[in-house]
């Protein structure tokens, strides 16, 4: 069967070709992440070696177009993929996507020149990538961001500060929305900032909850200089690549979130089956029973939904972008909620490192704030439904 | 060059059980995987393919469902499987299956081109006879390096190959020529991991599947039940041994002497090590 949606039917299936690259994306995740994902959350680790082992695996431009090494590949084939990779480790998973973002929006917006300059690179993970949207003094209100790029001779010249910034400090490449103009969307411009360019330093390391394998640090720019040969489509045209790379993003993070939520209740089914209380396994309390099917169904909706609306995104139906927001909103809230379910199943082995579980709790916190809070996602659903 | 290598698909061993009547194997439900050894032999066609050019054909022999295990091995690179499937190939042993394979590679160099060497893994996981390479081999007529721990040359033109072969006591090195058959060890490369384009191409791929008589079998007696002259008797788990390891007690004497007594006396029931040994010594 089709891999769409097919609306007389709400019928479902994958094809063979996205089995396929599901059982590819699965083994990888198995073998050389899953049995490390616990101990570069311990040591805090950035696994850039096994991040680099994906783009000759293909993994780098997923959605890329294949003259420049992409894998020319669907917005679904990419949920699949990431689901699969967030099973072994939501973090791991969250910074392939957050450079696939990256790269697509360089394939999309990009010339022949910038093309040909940044993704055989970026495909092959040869360089890493940074999305740098988020400022300290703005978030949900993205467009209110202050960095500015000024023109100077063949440079632009910027000043500011990015917060929040994935992969900062590891990534090679760092995607940035300036303000080139007024204020307001408008004003906005996309422009790619090599790691090397003089001007360009990098906070402390924050200290979070969850995504513990990459850092999260400031990115901030003094006087720094970046050849005006690096911004993206023209001045101005800024926010909506950054809404446009969004828009496939959330896909992505509510993925990352889907497979962490897997790997939580896969978990709490062992582990109940095992562990006896009273006198019989604890999955044969009722109580316990029906925690287990709700966390199943809520699940399997939330990933019928997620496929859903990447195929949306995949047909360019015009209401994608709200199937996108919908799926973000729903399915990192059910993610989240089942891991932690799955805690409490556990009871006190839920709590502690080496199950697994209370990481997967702490890593898809996040996935409610990032990539638009579901609370912004709530804005754009209404707005599709009401209008402004 | 033109590569053929046998895989078969076979029970997680970890998962498997017998049947307490027929002493078979009981394979439903039961996960499937391609036979461990047989990816060992599927890396080093890959490997000489890509250094000399070529293809690599894989072949199995089972039923419709080991269209997967051809799969993935499309996934890690083989250019075209084979699927052998026919009810008369049912129950077969080791005769018969060796019978069947080398009849379809016949015809897979009828077909796609003479294959200059034929692999398998040392022995499968659920069988364990390691007879299925040789059988073929002895069919066709194939030079037979067996227990292959390394290829240290080809060379097409004068059609010559080196091997390091694993024998007891030691490793020969064994000069041969082409076409031959090669069973290959354990753990000597590790299969590659397919990229996201090659498991695509897996998926489009058409998996050729032949019965008994597109791979020219006629004789139907030779196959399956009917050419299989093997049969189970009985499976048991072995007993330990009746003999008891001897405890030498190491607080009065110094180590030195009861280890020279121990060589003394292994060297009175076994003349022949005394030998060996300074030979060893010796280099």
């Amino acid at each position: 069967m089709d891999a769409a949606v097919d609306a007389s039917t709400s019928q479902f299936e994958l094809n063979e070709e996205q089995r396929a690259i599901q059982e590819m994306a699965q083994a990888f995740a198995a073998d050389r992440v899953a049995p490390n994902a616990l101990d570069w959350d311990r040591r805090k680790h950035f696994p850039a070696d096994v991040i680099r082992e994906t783009g000759p695996l293909g993994l780098g431009g997923i959605y890329v177009r294949d003259d420049v090494g992409g894998s020319a590949l669907g917005r679904l084939d990419a949920v699949l993929i990431f689901e699969a990779l967030s099973h072994a480790d939501p973090g791991f998973s969250s910074f392939i996507s957050i450079h696939n973002m990256v790269a697509s929006m360089i394939d999309r917006f990009g010339n022949d020149e910038q093309r040909q300059r940044f993704l055989p690179k970026l495909t092959s993970m040869e360089w890493l990538a940074s999305y740098c949207l988020t400022e300290p003094g703005s978030g949900s209100d993205a467009a209110a961001l202050k960095t500015r790029a000024v023109k100077s001779g063949g440079d632009y010249v910027l000043n500011g500060a990015k917060q929040f910034i994935s992969g900062a400090g590891d990534s090679d490449v760092y995607a940035v929305m300036v303000r080139t103009g007024a204020d307001g969307p408008k004003g906005i411009s996309t422009i790619v900032v090599p790691k090397d360019a003089p001007g360009l330093s990098f906070g402390a390391n924050e200290h979070k909850m969850g995504w513990h394998m990459q850092s999260t640090r400031q990115v901030i720019f003094e006087d720094c200089k970046v050849p005006a040969e690096n911004l993206l489509s023209g001045e101005g045209a800024g926010f909506g690549i950054a809404m446009a790379g969004l828009d496939g993003g959330r896909l992505n993070i509510a993925a990352c979130s889907l497979g962490g939520a897997q790997s939580a209740l896969d978990k709490a089914l062992s582990y109940t089956a095992e562990r006896k209380a009273f006198g019989s396994k604890i999955n044969q309390f009722q109580a316990l029973q029906f925690r287990l099917a709700d966390m199943e169904t809520e699940l399997q909706a939330a990933r019928i939904f997620l496929y859903a609306a990447a195929s949306k995104l995949d047909r360019k139906a015009p209401d994608a972008g709200k199937w996108s927001a919908m799926a973000k909103r729903f399915v990192t809230d059910t993610g989240f909620n089942v891991a932690n379910d799955a805690l409490q199943l556990l009871g006190g082995y839920g709590y502690l490192h080496d199950y697994g579980v209370e990481k997967l709790v702490r890593d898809l916190r996040v996935h409610q704030i990032l990539e638009g809070t579901n609370e912004i996602m709530r804005v754009i659903i209404a707005r599709a439904l009401i209008g402004r | 060059m033109h590569i053929v290598v046998c895989i078969k698909q076979v029970p997680d061993s970890a998962q498997i059980r017998v049947h307490p009547v027929t002493n078979t194997i009981m394979r439903q439900g039961v996960p499937t995987i391609i036979n461990p050894y047989d990816l060992f032999a599927l890396e080093e066609a890959l490997k000489l393919r890509d250094v000399h050019g070529g293809e690599v054909t894989v072949l199995t022999m089972g039923p419709p469902m080991a269209e997967d295990s051809l799969r993935k091995a499309l996934g890690y690179g083989a250019d075209r499987a084979v699927l052998l499937t026919d009810r008369y190939f049912a129950g077969s042993d080791t005769l018969a299956t060796s019978f069947a394979l080398s009849q379809a590679i016949a015809k897979i160099g009828e077909t796609f081109g003479r294959p200059d060497i034929v692999f398998t893994g040392k022995q499968t996981i659920d069988g364990d006879t390691a007879q299925v390479g040789p059988g073929i081999a002895k069919r066709l007529d194939l030079s037979q390096l067996t227990y292959v721990a390394k290829i240290a040359s080809i060379d097409l033109d004068t059609r010559e190959i080196e091997v390091a072969r694993r024998a007891e006591g030691g490793t020969q090195l064994l000069k041969s020529r082409l076409p031959c058959l090669i069973t290959m060890l354990e753990d000597t490369n590790e299969i590659r991991r397919g990229s996201l384009q090659q498991a695509l191409c897996a998926a489009r791929s058409q998996v050729v599947k032949w019965t008994a008589a597109d791979a020219g079998i006629d004789d139907l007696t030779r196959c399956g039940l009917r050419g299989s002259p093997t049969v189970v008797k009985r499976v048991f788990a072995p007993t330990a041994r009746a003999e008891r390891a001897a405890q030498i007690d190491t607080a009065e004497r110094g180590l030195q002497d009861i280890a020279d007594e121990l060589i003394a006396d292994i060297l009175t029931r076994r003349p022949a090590l005394e030998h060996e040994l300074a030979f060893n010594s010796g280099t």
